[in-house]
């Protein structure tokens, strides 16, 4: 944002905090995010040293024990084979937070890719590039991720096996899915930052391409970048809970959150915890990534005084 | 008017070409023949099966399958479903109207709350009310639809027992107690999307409003001494509406998703559900028909937000 912008518009840094320390002040200004961060650190920690503390079988069956409500020897209760919910919720975490944040990446990489193409280069590579995004964005998003899954589960399953095969098939269709977004932000980012003095300075010195871009225009783009990710991770966790809800994503006998609460909702009236715990989960993790996003984006917008 | 619609149909055709294109190359490169059984199958001789192949055009170069295949989509003849054993297009015919049903009454019941709860929030930024309805509203979006309607069937249905949580398309009863019934079964599905959709589109009004609200021409309207109400209502609101509208539109994918999950939850007899049947049946062409059907609403919706847009917006329509 150099250059061009009147200095008032701009919240005048204080003096000795580097860019990083300056958006964690101004994080900590957003108090909902600033403690979701604490929240879904929580989480995450629970997620990755819980099932190393806590060691019970994920399928361990106890038919005795049998959709009991949460007591000591099992915190949130038992499912209608006497499995342990905790334990599977630990384990479901993991792979719900997984799945998240690779296809997250997913979408940034190739959101980032075709943005960085399309704002660099005029005419008709950027209308062409523009067209398929839009085309993305009006495909029914669900029918199609369900169509894709039905059509490349089998062989996906019989070339890298059950659990690898599924992972890799949902990170590459929700992934797939969510990077119009980003590809829309980053281009209208290119747009104006190529044009910027400090490009042309660098352009001038004979920088080639791919320099200007890796070492000039890209850093200056992350901002929007960053909160776009943030927010997709939230929708990709939804999507993968989503897609176990409707009995198409992993397998029964991995649990994720939604596989779990899909399990539960059939016992709603006699074992409420079985369905309410994951349903918890899945709430929690969405709304304090999403809280954190919407922190970054104040956070990381230099035209917002905080 | 009539022209800009026709000029906007035009502009929707290559999208629908490109969505057809973006299905048949999901199916084209699947892997997996129609006529694999055959191959194993000892009686069938390896001739039978290449004049089959033949006579289905298997082997015709891809862009011949992708035309004859949209010919036949375009003409209604979409295939004959494995499980239901009746013509894909009538079944789908038959479970539409349920559908547009549930997603018209949700988008409805996600505007009458929206719009005012946006603009009353932007009126006045960072009041009470806009600060509880902005975090409602982040809560309700951050809610994923099958979460809610699980809370929702454990609290009506099962602690108060005031609703049913089935959908039954099969109501016995005639006159006022059959619409009061279909009235009942129908409350929990419509709000938990409606409420879904409302919470993401109050957000798009509040900031719409907080953008327009600042212009002069509203000071202008103000300074001529028209009530608040009317500036807001005649001034603010309507020319606020126009991104809006967009939006929505751009929802309308996420909707469907919605859809599809609620119609489960709930066992609406929808084309939502007919989806999640048809794919747990391996029943390829209604999988085939119900996402076209999908994509086909979709391209549609955003038609009816262009034309919308050109009536919100005059200075649109002659361009």
């Amino acid at each position: 944002m150099a250059g061009l912008t009147p200095a008032s518009a701009t919240a005048e840094p204080k003096a000795g905090l580097s860019p990083t320390q300056e958006a964690w002040r101004r994080f900590k200004r957003h108090r909902l995010a600033y403690w979701s961060l604490w929240l879904l650190g929580l989480l995450v920690v629970a997620v990755l040293i819980g099932p190393l503390m806590w060691k019970v079988g994920v399928n361990d069956v106890d038919l005795l024990a049998s959709l009991s409500r949460p007591s000591a020897k099992h915190p949130l209760g038992t499912d209608d084979l006497g499995r342990d919910l905790l334990a599977r919720l630990l384990y479901g975490g993991r792979i719900s937070l997984a799945v998240g944040l690779a296809a997250m990446l997913t979408a940034v990489l190739v959101g980032v890719l075709i943005g960085a193409i399309a704002g660099m280069s005029r005419g008709w590579v950027d209308a062409a590039l523009m067209w398929l995004t839009d085309l993305f964005l009006s495909l029914p998003q669900l029918p199609v991720l369900l169509l894709l899954i039905f059509l490349f589960r089998e062989p996906l399953k019989q070339t890298f096996g059950l659990e690898a095969g599924i992972f890799i098939l949902i990170v590459a269709v929700i992934g797939g899915f969510r990077w119009m977004p980003v590809a829309r932000l980053v281009r209208a980012q290119f747009f104006s930052l190529r044009e910027k003095e400090f490009v042309e300075a660098a352009r001038a010195l004979g920088a080639g391409t791919p320099r200007q871009v890796v070492r000039h225009i890209l850093p200056n783009s992350l901002g929007p970048v960053i909160v776009a990710a943030t927010i997709d991770v939230a929708a990709a966790i939804i999507a993968e809970s989503t897609l176990s809800f409707l009995g198409l994503g992993f397998p029964p006998d991995i649990p994720t959150w939604g596989r779990i609460l899909y399990d539960g909702r059939d016992y709603l009236d006699i074992a409420v915890h079985w369905a309410l715990f994951p349903g918890i989960a899945i709430f929690l993790a969405v709304l304090t990534i999403n809280f954190i996003g919407d922190g970054l984006r104040d956070a990381l917008d230099p035209r917002r005084v905080l | 008017m009539g022209g800009y619609i026709l000029r906007r149909c035009l502009i929707a055709l290559p999208s629908l070409l490109g969505i057809s294109a973006v299905l048949f190359t999901v199916l084209a490169l699947a892997p997996g023949d129609p006529f694999e059984e055959l191959a194993t199958n000892p009686n069938v001789p390896p001739e039978v099966r290449m004049a089959l192949r033949v006579q289905f055009g298997l082997d015709d170069p891809v862009w011949e399958r992708y035309v004859r295949w949209l010919a036949s989509m375009l003409k209604g003849d979409w295939g004959y479903s494995f499980v239901s054993r009746i013509n894909v297009d009538e079944l789908i015919l038959q479970r539409l109207p349920t559908t547009i049903v549930v997603i018209g009454l949700s988008q409805l019941l996600a505007i009458a709350v929206a719009i005012p709860v946006g603009v009353l929030a932007a009126v006045k930024p960072y009041s009470w009310f806009d600060r509880i309805a902005s975090t409602v509203a982040f809560v309700g979006f951050s809610l994923p639809t099958f979460f809610t309607g699980v809370l929702f069937i454990l609290l009506f249905s099962i602690t108060l027992g005031w609703l049913p949580f089935v959908y039954r398309s099969d109501i016995s009863s005639t006159g006022w107690q059959f619409l009061w019934d279909h009235f009942k079964q129908s409350i929990m599905p419509i709000t938990v999307l409606g409420l879904f959709q409302a919470a993401s589109m109050m957000r798009y009004v509040r900031s719409a409003v907080l953008d327009v609200i600042r212009l002069d021409y509203v000071t202008t309207a103000r300074s001529k001494g028209l009530s608040e109400r009317v500036v807001v209502l005649r001034h603010v609101v309507r020319n606020a509406m126009i991104p809006v509208v967009t939006l929505v539109a751009l929802q309308m994918p996420t909707v469907f998703g919605g859809a599809i999950v609620t119609e489960q939850i709930f066992r609406i007899p929808g084309i939502g559900s007919l989806l999640i049947d048809a794919i747990l049946r391996n029943d390829t062409p209604v999988i085939m028909a119900v996402t076209f059907v999908f994509s086909g609403l979709v391209i549609f919706f955003n038609l009816v937000a262009d034309v919308l847009y050109g009536w919100l917006d005059p200075r649109i329509s002659y361009r």
